[in-house]
This record gives structure tokens, C-alpha cells and sequence, in this order.
């Protein structure tokens, strides 16, 4: 029984982090796919999956803040479902935005203003608290009883962490509380526009920009409080034992460097990494050490270059996996050894069901099972 | 000749590509190429990360290069700082660093932060005196078009001020092949060159920058193993056929890649290490060089 085993009958959340390019998304699909399978209601959650996995998870309609079910063959044991989604963080921030509004008004002109259309997009942070906060509804969701949820390319892994407590942050910014001031007897926006810190903000980004901002804070005014108890939640919710964190790398030096920084952050934070899978693994082929098959080759250069093309071959591939293992080391030490996956490059890209399959294979012991 | 055609075709060459793809080590082998040619080179990280600096900062190669190549990191609060203080507002940006209201001026003007880091680049691709070559490791993952799109951004969104100046500075710098190119890596494999097609398109039409040649990374380079010389060794067999069926898949790749895009493109060679260090410069930075010459001829 592989720690993933464990995982996907013990853990309700699962969430799949890691630098960009080790195969995150592949991952957490694979994983929801194997959960389904063996009598789990699984949604998987994905930010950005490549076009041809999205297809094979019948996400083909693009974004979508519905999970859509994802039909499996064979099918799964016992209850098991699979549903898929590609979050749209720009509608889930909206949806949130109207759930807090105090009336239907205020919420249209939030959603409306130019400021907040920016912050939805581009507000550091926005993608990885919208992810958190879609798990966090998926979570409470009665159709599911695991989420496996795929983390954003960022330039910093962490994000994903502390994207709860940067809205909150920005929430409390006394900044943003001056600009929430509501507008209240004379004070109009452009006396708010008046005070010395807003006039040098406004000196750099240009007074429409400072206007847009303060019209949108002054709509805001009254739902900081639901935004910051639900930032609290989402946050208890990423910290809790239901929830799991399933570490991915590949074999290279930087994506190692990358994965431990992670595993680091993440002790600091008391959450165990449940399980390290490390992807793209040259394969071995047989157990003939590298020197005996490079050396075989070279005794072989002039009476059969033939064959001591394939002897030099195999001595190439072996070299590469010894590399790889030799990197991947001290991760696989720190981790423990017991939580270690190991996925071999498989032959061709991985984008169908039956790839998902295969990548499972080398994840969990067996076939599914209830 | 033709080299310095390749190098001297940008004065400042950003290379970009998604996560994963090689990006750090191609930055590194342009720079040690270019280096290698005599040119003086800056290179340029943008994550404050390492990676880079280790690549290109060993002593020895530095010794050895006629012109050693300078390595800086340009992160986007440290630009924001600096620009501010070159406004006049040097007063202000302590005591706003320091209150945190930087992140909430980034937060404002989203792409505010971009557009610093791409002032400074501005900047010293302006500064002939120092450098010949600015090579930028650009922005990670799906950042990069973001990045790039900042300066029209804020043309759109800031009607006034000293962004909106820097914002157009920028875009006439996107707008000259010989001050600004874009490079872009990729792998060859079928989700990367999509990717990198869709990518490619993005560039050009949204940001109008002109491309360079592309850059695929890790492309194994054969040839292909015979796979009958060896009966009855069933280790050799299977190991011959592994190679021979990634190799056809990334020739396939690369050939649906031509059909995509048009333009010139340069393979670099996979390594069997896993992960680049300063000791693999040469050989890349070689394979660049060669190409660069076949692409130019």
C-alpha cells in the first residue's frame, strides 16, 4: 500500500503543489481518477490543463464554475463518480462579490467598476485565493466527498498558502480603510482623493485610477467582514487534517531546489507533505550498471558498431536515470523514503483516460479497490 | 559574421517561455554565446532567484571571457522603489515602502509593477556605453504574455502621468526589431509546442514584438539505435526501442511545429544530466552558435 493509497481513502482534501512544468495537473488527475474509481465522489479541480487532458476530462466547454461529471470506463466501483472542473477564478470572485453584497445594487456596481475588474484579475494572489476559496465550497458540497485540487503556476509556490491571509491583508490595509471611509456629509471622493498619501498614489497612477479605486472601496464598504471570515475559514480549511498535501518534482536540479523550498515552507506551516511523487523518471532497462554497459560499448566500436550502438545506448539511458536519482536524493531523504512515487517518462504524453491509468499504475499499489 | 547577425539583431532579448521548458538555462546559453563572441553581455533574472547567477557567475569561465558577463536581478518592488525615487517623490517611497502601500499601489494599476521592470530594461538597453547584449530570463509560466501586455495595459487604463510616459516608452521599444526581441523555448513535445504556438501568436499580435528564431530545449540528438543488432538481449532491445520512439515523437513535434510557425528555429541538444550546470555551457552555447550560423546562411 503506497502513501497515496492511504490518502485517497482517509483524506477529504488533496491538493497537488509544485513548481511549473513537473506535471501537477496530470498528477491530481490521475490521483482523482484512481479515487473515483475505487468508490470515491471525486471532483478534481484544475487551473490551467493542458487542451488535450481538459478534452479528456470533458472540460472541452472551457472554464466552467460547475463541476461537470467525467464518464469512466470501466466504471467505478461502489459509488465512485468523477467530476472535473476548470475553475474560472474572474466568476467565482464575482460570485462572491454578490453573496456579500449588501443588495443587489451595491453588488452590480462593484462588479461593474473598473478597479474591481482589475483586482479580480490581477490582484496578487486573486487566482490562488479563488482556488482556495472553490475548494472550500467544493469541500462543503454534499455530491463530493474528496476534492483533488490542482495549484496555480505562480512565480512563487507559496502563494497558494498565504493567498488567504493577503486578502485579508489588503482588506485590513489602513489604506484601503481610509478609502472606505463612507462617503458620508461633505466628504465626497474628492476630498478622500485630497489626503497627502492618495495624492502622491495618484501622482504616480493617475487620478482616474485612484478615483475608480475609491468609488470601488466605498461600494465594498460593510462586506470586509464576510470577505475576512471567509478568508479565516478557507485558510483553517487549507490547515486542517482533511487535508492533504501531495508534493510533485521532477528529476531536475532546479525543480528539486524548487520542491524542498516547498517541503521547508510547509513544516513551517506544521503540515506534513502526505506524499512526494516525482514524475518523468528515465526508465531503467534491466539491472546492467552504466560503466559495464559503456565500457561494453566501446569494446565493441570496431568489430560491431551495430551493437555497440545499443550497448552505448542503454549505458546513455542508465547514466541519465543515475543522474536523476542522484538529484532527487536528498528530496527523497528529507521526505522519507516511505512517501516517495516514482513515475517513469512514460513513452508518449500523457492526455487521455487510459494515460491517467497508466500514470495510476505507478502510484498506487493494484487496481482500484473499495 | 553571422552570429554577431543573431546578436546584434536585438540589443535587448527577452526570453520567455512557460514553466518548465528550460527558460533559465537558454537565457544562460545566449548570454555565454554572445559572451564567448566578445560581446559585453548583462544578464538579467527577474525572480531573485538563483539559478542564473550559479550558471553564469563560475570563475573560471568568467576569467576566461573577454568581456565577463554581468548578472543582476531586477524584482518588481525594488523597480517600483527606484522609479519612484527618480520622480521626485524620493520622500514618499521610504516611508510607503515600509507602510506596504507599494503592494497597494501594484494592486491599483495592475501591471504598475511590470511596467517598472520593463522602464529598467528600457533603460539599460539604452545604455550603449555599458553593453553590447541585454538577455532577460523573462517571467515564469503563463506570466510572460501578461508581462509583455503590461505597457498597452496601462495605456489603456492610465490616462495620465508618468506611467502612461514609461508605458509608451516601452511600447516604442517593443516596437523596434533592433532595440527588442522576444525568444521563446519550448520542448518538443506536443503540449509545450502548443503552447508554444499559441504563445507565438499572442507575442505578435497582442504585444506587436518582434520574435527571434525559436529555441526547443532537450531535443535528443540521436541518431536512432538499430534495434535488430542485439538477439536475444532483451534490456538492449527495449532500451533501443524507448529511444527510437522518442526520438520519432519529438521529430514529429517539430515538424507539426514548422507547419505552425514560421520561423527559424534552433535546437539545443538534451544532455544526460539532470539539470544544466555551468560545465554544459560550452556545448550548448556551441549548438547555438552552429545553428545560428546555418540560420543565417
Amino acid at each position: 500500500m503506497t502513501a497515496l493509497d492511504q490518502l485517497i481513502r482517509d483524506t477529504q482534501i488533496i491538493i497537488s503543489c509544485g513548481s511549473g512544468g513537473v506535471g501537477k495537473t496530470t498528477t491530481a488527475a490521475a490521483i482523482a481518477l484512481h479515487a473515483a474509481s475505487s468508490g470515491r465522489q471525486v471532483v478534481v479541480v484544475t487551473i490551467d490543463p493542458a487542451r488535450r487532458l481538459a478534452d479528456a476530462l470533458g472540460l472541452d466547454g472551457g472554464l466552467s464554475n460547475e463541476p461537470t461529471e467525467v464518464t469512466i470506463d470501466p466504471p467505478p466501483l461502489g459509488a465512485g463518480r468523477l467530476s472535473a472542473m476548470m475553475l474560472d477564478p474572474t466568476k467565482t470572485f464575482d460570485d462572491l462579490v454578490s453573496q456579500y453584497a449588501a443588495s443587489p445594487e451595491r453588488a452590480e456596481r462593484i462588479l461593474a467598476n473598473p478597479f474591481y475588474r482589475n483586482i479580480a484579475g490581477a490582484l496578487l494572489g486573486t487566482q490562488e485565493y479563488i482556488a482556495a476559496e472553490k475548494l472550500y465550497q467544493l469541500h462543503l458540497d454534499p455530491r463530493f466527498d474528496l476534492v483533488v485540487v490542482d495549484t496555480p503556476p505562480t512565480r512563487n509556490a507559496l502563494d497558494f498558502l498565504d493567498a488567504p491571509a493577503t486578502l485579508t491583508r489588503f482588506i485590513n490595509h489602513r489604506l484601503f480603510r481610509l478609502m472606505m471611509l463612507p462617503a458620508r456629509g461633505g466628504l465626497k471622493v474628492l476630498n478622500i482623493a485630497a489626503q497627502p498619501v492618495l495624492r502622491t498614489i495618484g501622482k504616480v497612477v493617475g487620478g482616474d485610477v485612484l478615483a475608480d479605486a475609491i468609488a470601488f472601496f466605498q461600494a465594498f464598504e460593510g462586506m470586509e467582514h464576510g470577505f475576512r471570515d471567509r478568508a479565516d475559514a478557507v485558510s483553517d480549511l487549507l490547515h486542517a487534517s482533511v487535508t492533504s498535501y501531495v508534493l510533485v518534482a521532477s528529476p531536475r536540479r532546479d525543480t528539486v531546489v524548487e520542491a524542498q523550498y516547498f517541503a521547508d515552507r510547509l513544516a513551517e506551516s506544521k503540515i506534513d507533505v502526505a506524499a512526494l511523487v516525482v514524475n518523468r523518471l528515465q526508465p531503467r532497462f534491466g539491472t546492467i550498471p552504466t560503466e559495464q554497459a559503456l565500457a561494453t560499448a566501446d569494446s565493441l566500436q570496431i568489430s560491431n558498431p551495430q551493437l555497440a550502438a545499443q550497448w552505448q545506448n542503454l549505458g546513455e539511458l542508465s547514466q541519465l536515470a543515475d543522474a536523476e536519482e542522484a538529484v532527487i536524493a536528498p528530496l527523497v531523504a528529507a521526505a522519507g523514503p516511505g512517501i516517495v512515487h516514482r513515475v517513469p517518462l512514460l513513452r508518449d504524453d500523457v492526455h487521455t483516460i487510459g494515460g491517467l491509468r497508466e500514470i495510476a499504475t505507478h502510484l498506487f499499489d493494484g487496481p482500484p479497490q473499495e | 559574421m553571422e552570429s554577431m547577425q543573431f546578436f546584434g539583431a536585438a540589443r535587448l532579448v527577452i526570453v520567455a517561455g512557460k514553466g518548465g521548458v528550460g527558460k533559465t538555462t537558454v537565457t544562460a546559453v545566449i548570454a555565454h554565446a554572445a559572451a564567448a563572441e566578445g560581446l559585453r553581455v548583462l544578464a538579467v533574472d527577474l525572480e531573485g532567484k538563483p539559478v542564473l547567477r550559479d550558471l553564469l557567475d563560475g570563475d573560471e569561465a568568467q576569467q576566461i571571457r573577454q568581456h565577463p558577463i554581468e548578472v543582476i536581478t531586477i524584482t518588481a518592488p525594488e523597480a517600483l522603489a527606484d522609479y519612484l525615487d527618480g520622480h521626485g517623490l524620493k520622500r514618499v517611497s521610504k516611508r510607503l515602502a515600509s507602510s506596504g502601500i507599494i503592494d497597494v499601489v501594484a494592486t491599483a494599476a495592475p501591471g504598475i509593477d511590470d511596467i517598472v521592470v520593463l522602464g529598467k530594461l528600457k533603460q539599460l538597453e539604452r545604455n550603449e556605453a555599458d553593453y553590447d547584449l541585454v538577455v532577460v530570463d523573462g517571467p515564469a509560466a503563463g506570466h510572460a504574455v501578461t508581462f509583455l501586455l503590461a505597457a498597452r495595459g496601462l495605456m489603456n487604463t492610465v490616462r495620465s502621468g508618468p506611467i502612461r510616459t514609461q508605458a509608451q516608452d516601452v511600447l516604442d521599444m517593443f516596437a523596434d526589431p533592433q532595440r527588442c526581441q522576444v525568444v521563446l523555448v519550448g520542448l518538443a513535445e506536443a503540449t509545450p509546442i502548443n503552447e508554444l504556438v499559441e504563445t507565438a501568436y499572442a507575442v505578435e499580435e497582442q504585444v506587436g514584438v518582434q520574435l527571434g528564431p525559436l529555441i526547443i530545449n532537450g531535443v535528443d540528438p540521436g541518431p536512432t539505435v538499430d534495434e535488430n543488432a542485439a538477439v536475444g538481449n532483451e534490456s538492449l532491445a527495449a532500451a533501443a526501442a524507448f529511444r527510437n520512439h522518442r526520438i520519432a515523437a519529438q521529430h514529429a513535434q517539430l515538424d507539426r511545429l514548422s507547419s505552425e510557425l514560421a520561423l527559424d528555429r534552433i535546437v539545443l541538444p538534451q544532455l544526460p544530466v539532470a539539470g544544466i550546470t555551468r560545465d554544459d555551457l560550452d556545448v550548448l552555447a556551441s549548438a547555438l552558435l552552429s545553428q545560428i550560423a546555418e540560420v543565417a546562411g
